[in-house]
């Protein structure tokens, strides 16, 4: 074959040994078939006729879906109002979108329950003292991580418990836990799985890795029972079981009965997301601590489980995501939580109209999907920040 | 040096003190149990197995009768409706899954995005949640029997569920499956010849299309051949009601639907994470080798990516199983709801009828876990 | 086309024809300009070793040789089939021209046997027992016969440099490549490894060689180039390269490995 030299091309090292560049040759521009809109579009999108096909099928189907769809949720949807008047048919009204009059509406129920009216506000201050909790906690430059945990893990249950159930002597009436529900039911409910669920996770992780028989069998049946049975399960277990076990004159309440089998089970899963850390660090750690001397309770108290947990951080906040997905379920021992207020509001025949079960659900999707992305994403960011400081 | 300071009687102690604990708050509550039992007179034991449940069961695999079946017949309804809707729940979110996971690492940004916000919603909104829109928002939103939507193959959807065709089979349709199950023997006898055949000389045989075409053609020959014997039970449309056919409930659908969709959204991200774990030098060096992209895939990728998905990919499937018990909510009757519901509500033997229906699904769960370990202790990369 | 010998070539190996020819290529990561006019012939039985700064385009140079990147300006001809978007010369390329990895890249889930018969069975359509005999050859000749129902995780960095060495060569290439085979070793492996392809360079293979291995270099390269910037700033016997570098960049280079 024979090849002719291109035009343009400066004499080269071609055939030659000793070659030696004169002037280095300097960056030249890609061609439009890299760079550009043109390229990007090839790359992206139609590589190939199978990609090209599905280029073309999903904007079709994005052209029949997304303008319907605006047109439910903004354009025909329902903005205001007071009952279902406002979102039936009428001859006028042959479209109705969205109804969110009704959320609008129920916003105060969704949120605090039957919580009374005049007593509200200890719950907008509870919301408060949690917010400042988590973001002390998590925020990774937050100063005094020790006193951080104290108030998370102490003042902040206590100082809730006071406020939300009444202390009669601090002028705080008492609101009975069936006056309790929607959004700060479900708070309450998953921060307290939260707050139990992690000294004691730790607790039976520790007693897993242990070398106490006894405390190792009782961690390992424990855990490895309450992770094979469904959560539901374990609610019923709370509900109607735990009534039998403790003398009659001190029944639980039904709510500290959902806490006490949400706090069970996030427990098991918490151990093995800590037991995973605990794993995860390599030996030296442990031998560089017992070599300086220390006992096994300081080891782990200063070495050990600070690491252990920082690189575990992720894996909690995802077993809290879980969590949270799942105090939904407490509805099925009785408990008025945020997706229960929802179904008691939309079945309420104040609000009977076509749309309104959807609102309903496109409202508590909202606010589950807004707390779980915002934890997931802080879970991502800490995994990145750990990967970046792993390499240094 | 004072005893205390020796771990050996420190971790005596401890274990000692922790057994004590442990006894007397068993010793407690058996003791309250049973006082409390007693008090409100319910019976102990399993007695209540073999008495007659009295209520009806929406949907059965098997004979049951409200009047003349017991709570032990209940119980394996419960039972084979959870297993019938975590089987199906299974394979079709093993399906949605692997295409949303390999979708997701797609070159064409506008399907990895979707992929991706499918994966990102869907894992973020609890199962309740997604089971309550299906049941409530959609399939009991549906017309009515009158308006029913009229689907292809002479089937029919509206708020009573989804009604098809029955199949009926004929006379002569045993050996339609009998040559079936017959070409499925010869496509693995095909598969094992092909391989021999290329060991010993080292030519290969298309095994994916003659498999194919033993899967199809014999048994719709017979079909043919015998004049069709398979006749349909078509369901058709009354003035009040749908006569004939077979009906999938609303209450299935709505938790097949919602188990799968959520489900298959964690196993895309299993199957993702198994893709990526195979490095780029392992398709590169295999490249670099002359093979050809689908024999990397099939002989490479493939075989790596799997023992990084099965173990989780397992839980997952776990996960379906247990998060079945959901069917509470939508009135499926699987054993959480006939068992801890109506069960337990008519006997009143909480110890009993939650302890029965915890130890099915431990079982299920420690049973597969056995299975997994295993798998893994075999299939586990050889390291140093 | 011709090739005019110059002075202190070995003559014998320019008077047969060219394995690689490469007409001004260029190549560009998005707006990263990697190669630029790269013209460069490598004669059958040559033994190149490619040396330059990290970032300077040297592993993206023979990776474009079969095809592991795509190069976007200029003709790449390898033994005598011209590099296009044609799968079929890709794969007839790729048959003929090996290539061994700074990582091994062996595949862990296959005994080091299963590694060096896979392409030949599934490539050349060997039968198995051919292709494990084919196998045992090379894997005697790189000096581990014994491993070769271990997996790879049980193998040391150097024997299983030493088994992707056998792998490719298990397919009989006519072209190696080799990018940094020795930079991911621990030094006392690094020998071993070298061994290796000072045996094979001795054998006539063609060897394009990205190392930072200058004894090596000395030992058996017919040309040494040195790349920077996505270029070939110089290039020359080894003798001439290590003794007299003429650019000012190339000292600075030798320079700072050499000490």
């Amino acid at each position: 074959m024979t090849v002719t030299e291109p035009p343009g091309v400066a004499p080269g090292n071609r055939g030659n040994a000793d070659f030696v560049r004169s002037a280095m040759a300097p960056a030249a521009k890609p061609p439009s078939s890299e760079v550009g809109a043109i390229a990007w579009l090839r790359h992206n999108l139609f590589t190939g006729p199978l990609n090209t096909l599905l280029t073309i099928g999903l904007v079709l189907l994005g052209y029949w879906t997304i303008p319907p769809l605006v047109d439910y949720l903004f354009i025909d949807a329902v903005w205001t109002g007071s009952d279902r008047e406002a979102c039936i048919y009428t001859a006028e009204r042959t479209k109705v979108g969205a109804c969110w009059a009704f959320v609008v509406d129920r916003a105060a129920f969704f949120t605090y329950g039957f919580y009374p009216l005049a007593e509200r506000w200890r719950i907008d201050v509870f919301f408060v003292l949690l917010v400042i909790g988590i973001v002390w906690l998590l925020h990774l430059r937050a100063p005094r991580k020790d006193l951080a945990a104290i108030y998370g893990f102490v003042f902040l249950p206590v100082a809730s418990f006071l406020l939300l159930s009444g202390t009669p002597s601090l002028g705080l009436p008492t609101v009975p836990t069936n006056l309790w529900g929607g959004m700060m039911v479900s708070v309450v409910v998953s921060a307290v799985g939260i707050v139990v669920s992690l000294p004691l996770g730790i607790l039976l992780a520790l007693g897993r890795r242990s070398n106490m028989p006894a405390a190792k069998l009782f961690c390992v049946i424990f855990i490895e029972f309450v992770r094979g049975v469904p959560l539901i399960t374990v609610l019923f277990m709370a509900s109607v079981m735990l009534p039998l076990f403790v003398p009659d004159y001190m029944q639980p309440d039904k709510l500290l009965r959902a806490l006490v089998g949400i706090a069970l089970f996030a427990s098991a899963y918490m151990a093995e997301v800590v037991r995973a850390g605990l794993q995860a660090l390599p030996k030296g750690q442990y031998e560089g601590a017992m070599s300086l001397g220390l006992g096994w309770g300081q080891m782990m108290r200063l070495i050990i489980l600070p690491q252990a947990l920082k690189i575990t951080i992720p894996n909690i906040v995802n077993t809290y995501i879980g969590l949270f997905k799942d105090t939904t379920l407490v509805v099925i021992v009785g408990i008025f939580d945020f997706l229960k207020a929802i179904e008691a509001s939309r079945i309420d025949p104040t609000w009977a109209a076509p749309t309104v079960s959807t609102t309903g659900y496109i409202y508590a999707s909202i606010f589950y999907f807004f707390c779980c992305y915002a934890m997931s994403a802080y879970a991502r960011s800490v995994e990145r920040r750990l990967a970046v400081a792993d390499k240094r | 040096m004072s005893p205390w300071n020796d771990p050996r009687v420190r971790s005596f102690v401890f274990q000692g003190f922790l057994i004590l604990v442990i006894g007397f708050l068993i010793y407690e509550a058996v003791d309250n149990a049973s006082d409390n039992l007693r008090r409100q007179r319910i019976a102990t034991g399993l007695g209540f197995w073999d008495s007659p449940a009295g209520f009806p069961i929406s949907q059965s695999m098997i004979f049951y009768s409200e009047t003349s079946s017991s709570y032990g017949d209940a119980f394996l309804v419960g039972l084979l409706n959870t297993l019938l809707v975590a089987a199906i729940g299974i394979v079709l979110a093993t399906v949605l899954g692997f295409t949303v996971g390999i979708a997701r690492l797609s070159k064409n940004i506008l399907v990895a995005g979707i992929a991706r916000w499918y994966i990102e919603i869907i894992r973020n909104l609890p199962l309740l949640l997604q089971l309550l829109f299906w049941y409530n928002a959609v399939l009991k939103a549906l017309p009515g029997v009158r308006e029913s939507a009229a689907l292809p193959f002479s089937s029919f959807l509206n708020n009573r569920g989804l009604f098809m065709p029955k199949p009926l089979p004929g006379a002569g349709f045993d050996y339609v499956l009998i040559a079936f199950f017959v070409a499925v023997a010869a496509a693995i006898g095909f598969r094992i010849w092909a391989r021999r055949r290329q060991e010993r000389t080292g030519l290969q045989a298309p095994v994916g299309s003659v498999t194919l075409a033993l899967l199809i053609l014999p048994a719709s020959l017979v079909y043919v051949a015998l004049g069709g014997p398979l006749t349909f039970d078509v369901p058709t449309a009354g003035r009040f009601n749908i006569t004939g056919g077979m009906v999938l409930q609303p209450e299935f659908l709505a938790l097949l639907f919602g188990l799968v969709i959520y489900t298959a959204a964690f196993i895309a991200e299993v199957v993702r994470a198994g893709i990526l774990a195979v490095s780029r030098g392992q398709t590169e060096a295999a490249f670099a080798l002359g093979l050809r992209p689908n024999l990397t895939t099939k002989l490479v990728i493939v075989p790596q990516a799997m023992r990084v998905i099965i173990p989780p990919l397992t839980s997952q499937y776990l996960n379906l199983t247990k998060n079945s018990s959901l069917a509470v909510f939508v009135g499926y009757p699987d054993l959480a709801n006939v068992f801890t519901g109506t069960v337990l509500n008519q006997t009143g033997q909480a110890i009993e009828v939650v302890g029965i229906t915890m130890l099915v699904y431990l079982t299920i769960s420690l049973g597969t876990s056995a299975l997994m370990n295993w798998y893994n202790s075999r299939k586990a990369l050889v390291e140093r | 086309m011709t090739n005019t010998a110059p002075a202190g070539l070995k003559p014998a190996k320019l008077t047969h024809e060219t394995a690689i020819e490469m007409i001004g290529v260029n190549k560009w990561y998005g707006e990263f300009h990697v190669l630029r006019d790269i013209d460069l012939t490598i004669a059958r039985g040559e033994r190149v070793v490619v040396c330059g700064p990290s970032g300077s385009g040297k592993s993206t140079l023979i990776r474009c040789v079969n095809r592991l990147e795509e190069h976007q300006k200029g003709r790449i001809i390898v033994d005598g089939v011209e590099l296009t978007n044609d799968l079929k010369r890709i794969d007839e390329i790729r048959r003929e021209v090996g290539m061994v990895f700074q990582h091994f890249n062996l595949f862990p889930h296959l005994t080091i046997l299963e590694n060096c018969t896979l392409a030949p069975i599934w490539v050349k359509k060997m039968p198995k027992k051919d292709a494990e005999e084919v196998a045992m050859h090379y894997l005697t000749r790189v000096k581990i016969p014994e491993q070769a129902l271990k997996y790879p995780g049980q193998l040391s960095g150097g024997q299983q440099q030493r088994v992707a060495i056998a792998r490719s060569l298990c397919m009989s290439p006519k072209i190696m490549l080799f990018d940094e085979p020795t930079s991911a070793l621990d030094p006392e492996m690094v020998k071993e490894v070298l061994d290796t392809m000072v045996a094979l360079a001795e054998e006539g293979m063609t060897m394009i060689c990205v190392t930072h291995e200058m004894g090596f270099a000395r030992q058996v390269a017919d040309r040494v180039i040195f790349m920077d910037q996505g270029q070939i700033v110089e290039a020359n016997t080894p003798d001439e390269f290590f003794r007299d570098p003429r650019h000012e960049r190339t000292r600075l280079f030798l320079s700072q490995i050499l000490h």
